[in-house]
């Protein structure tokens, strides 16, 4: 079994801080990290190896300090890595950056299962896996809690879905985006950390999947961002109501009322 | 669809809205976003299209118009029952390519983000996520879509001037739904699911229904969330009769979740659920930034907990400062005379 997980590098909030006078995340200087959701696809990619044989490719499009992102993935169980990195994928959004995902996978050839986490925390559109499965026609299930089952053609799975979830097959080849309860990712060993340190990452350019230039980057892509503007501000006044739990009770109901909300 | 002369641009008109649908039944979301697609289709003096896909779904079309539809094309089909993303998607291709809309919205939820994005990809369109706000651009009539970014930290404000349909998807409780007038009608369309849509297709097994397993805190007005104050699995009963009575939904922060006292489905945060709720009561949640960024967009932040100092009671619009245990009784105490 052929496996190709897709993950991204974004910026780390866990060492943001709130600005006090507006109560916004401050992420200046904040680090790079692997997209917590990618773990649970990388992880379920290697587990479905185990269980199946075969082999786990780790691709990513970035910078080329998303390289580190990919030694990570090598690191917990991933068999290679490869980066697409290169001036021209520079901006590009969803359909621009699925288009370079969906052309690599077709360069690896004879790939029976493509895993994504189920969105990215920069982005959060959850967008790039399916659009994914629809640059090359495969067959797609988002929101996956978990395998039921694989067989040497097909694979069946549970979706989550807001009134419940349901159980489907696909047959290979597929895409799938995972979730959080997928899985409870292996750390390291140190043996893995050697071999992802030895690794080497091969970086594919534009020429090298053969896709067309007017697709990719921030000119290939289909949205552009004509304005930024920083959201409502929050009230920075806190309303602090200490007291007897009762009194705490009777103020707090009093206030959602002066509000309407009850 | 890639179009760059402007002549081109002009065969396409309408506003259309795919509806959402939950075992079988046109969502509330539906009709919100018939609330913003009306008022984006009188700035373009065109029309409002519902496209609804399902099985056993044509007797809900009328609903749609009360809501301020126009037109809505009903894709009845056994086929449909179930969420087959790749035969909705080349019927919504077929579709697209056969009237031209201008602009194709659709929910922010699991259907809405699997459907859309194929959509999207299938027809080279661009596509903005969690729209919070959509309006047209005088000058040319251009879609413009405004989302939150990083954690709501920025707002971006997007455009796809050469491409058609312009997408956009948006979450439930975002936009608002018109007051519905039951004397509209509108017309009926009715389209078909061909043998060709159907070709390469995922074959549903089973669908479940439960309370359990998700939770639709995407379409909550009040979330009651709860984290490592509540002790364990008993405190978050507490909170399922605080959300039953105050009809909202229960949440939890990843503390809670990863020590097992409740479901995965339930958590909110950076690898939970982002929410954006009228109102937001956080029981015994610190507030770590993974936790804040998933819910710093609700209109109303509630805190309680014993430690005044936290970053969520700083953060919070109220703060109450005491224990859990006993405000909150109270609370439900103060609810029942109400």
């Amino acid at each position: 079994m052929k496996i190709v997980v897709c993950i991204k590098q974004v910026p780390a909030t866990n060492e943001a801080k709130i600005d006090p006078e507006t109560k916004r995340i401050i992420r200046e200087g904040s680090k790079a990290i692997m997209n917590p959701f990618d773990t649970y696809a990388i992880e379920e990619g290697v587990r479905l190896r185990e269980k199946s044989g075969g082999e786990v490719i780790v691709i990513s499009m970035g910078p080329e300090k998303a390289a580190a992102c990919l030694r990570e993935a090598i690191s917990v169980g991933a068999d290679r890595a490869i980066l697409l990195s290169d001036k021209a994928f520079g901006g590009s959004d969803t359909w621009a950056t699925s288009y370079v995902l969906a052309k690599a996978i077709r360069k690896i050839g004879d790939v029976d299962l493509v895993i994504c986490g189920k969105q990215a925390i920069d982005g959060d559109t959850a967008q790039v896996g399916p659009e994914i499965a629809a640059h090359l026609d495969w067959v797609q299930a988002t929101y996956v809690m978990k395998v039921e089952d694989v067989g040497p053609r097909s694979i069946k799975v549970r979706r989550m879905r807001e009134d419940g979830y349901d159980i489907c097959e696909l047959d290979f080849p597929a895409v799938l985006t995972v979730l959080k309860d997928i899985n409870t990712p292996r750390v390291p060993t140190l043996k893995g950390r050697l071999a992802s340190q030895k690794m080497e990452i091969p970086v594919w350019k534009p020429s090298d999947i053969e896709v067309e230039l007017d697709k990719i980057g921030l000119d290939g892509s289909p949205t552009r961002v004509v304005k930024t503007s920083p959201p409502p501000p929050r009230k920075t006044v806190t309303k602090r109501i200490e007291g007897s739990p009762q009194e705490c009770a009777q103020q707090l109901v009093r206030e959602l009322r002066i509000r309407s909300i009850l | 669809m890639k179009i760059s002369n402007e002549s081109d641009k002009l065969k396409y008109s309408n506003v259309w809205v795919v509806a959402e649908l939950l075992s079988g039944k046109i969502q509330p979301v539906t009709h919100e976003l018939i609330g913003v697609a009306r008022s984006l289709a009188d700035a373009r003096r065109s029309e409002v299209w519902v496209v609804v896909l399902g099985s056993g779904v044509a007797g809900q079309a009328g609903e749609l118009f009360s809501y301020g539809a126009d037109k809505a094309i009903v894709v009845d089909d056994l086929r449909l029952k179930g969420f087959v993303d790749e035969i909705e998607a080349r019927v919504m291709v077929r579709l697209i390519d056969k009237y031209k809309p201008e602009v194709l919205l659709g929910a922010a939820t699991a259907r809405g983000r699997a459907l859309m994005p194929r959509i999207a990809g299938m027809t080279n369109c661009g596509l903005t996520a969690d729209c919070t706000g959509l309006g047209i651009d005088p000058e040319n009539g251009d879609l413009l879509q405004t989302r939150p970014a990083f954690g709501g930290n920025i707002m971006a404000t997007i455009r796809c001037s050469d491409h058609r349909p312009q997408m956009a998807t948006v979450r439930p409780r975002v936009m608002k739904a018109l007051k519905p007038d039951a004397e509209k009608t509108g017309e009926i369309i009715y389209e078909r699911v061909k043998e060709s849509d159907t070709s390469k297709i995922k074959r549903i097994i089973e669908i479940f229904h439960s309370d359990e397993t998700t939770v639709n805190l995407g379409d909550a007005q009040i979330i009651i969330s709860g984290g490592r104050g509540m002790k364990g699995p008993e405190g978050f009963d507490l909170l399922r009769k605080f959300a039953a009575k105050v009809g909202g939904a229960v949440g939890a922060s990843r503390a809670a979740v990863d020590a097992g006292w409740i479901p995965y489905a339930h958590q909110v945060g950076q690898t939970g659920q982002t929410v954006q709720t009228k109102v937001y009561i956080a029981c015994g949640i610190s507030g770590q930034i993974q936790h804040l960024v998933g819910m710093q967009s609700c209109d109303m932040i509630i805190a309680i907990d014993k430690n005044p100092d936290t970053p969520m009671m700083q953060m919070a619009d109220i703060a109450i400062v005491g224990d859990l245990f006993e405000v909150i009784p109270e609370i439900l105490n103060e609810l029942s005379k109400i």
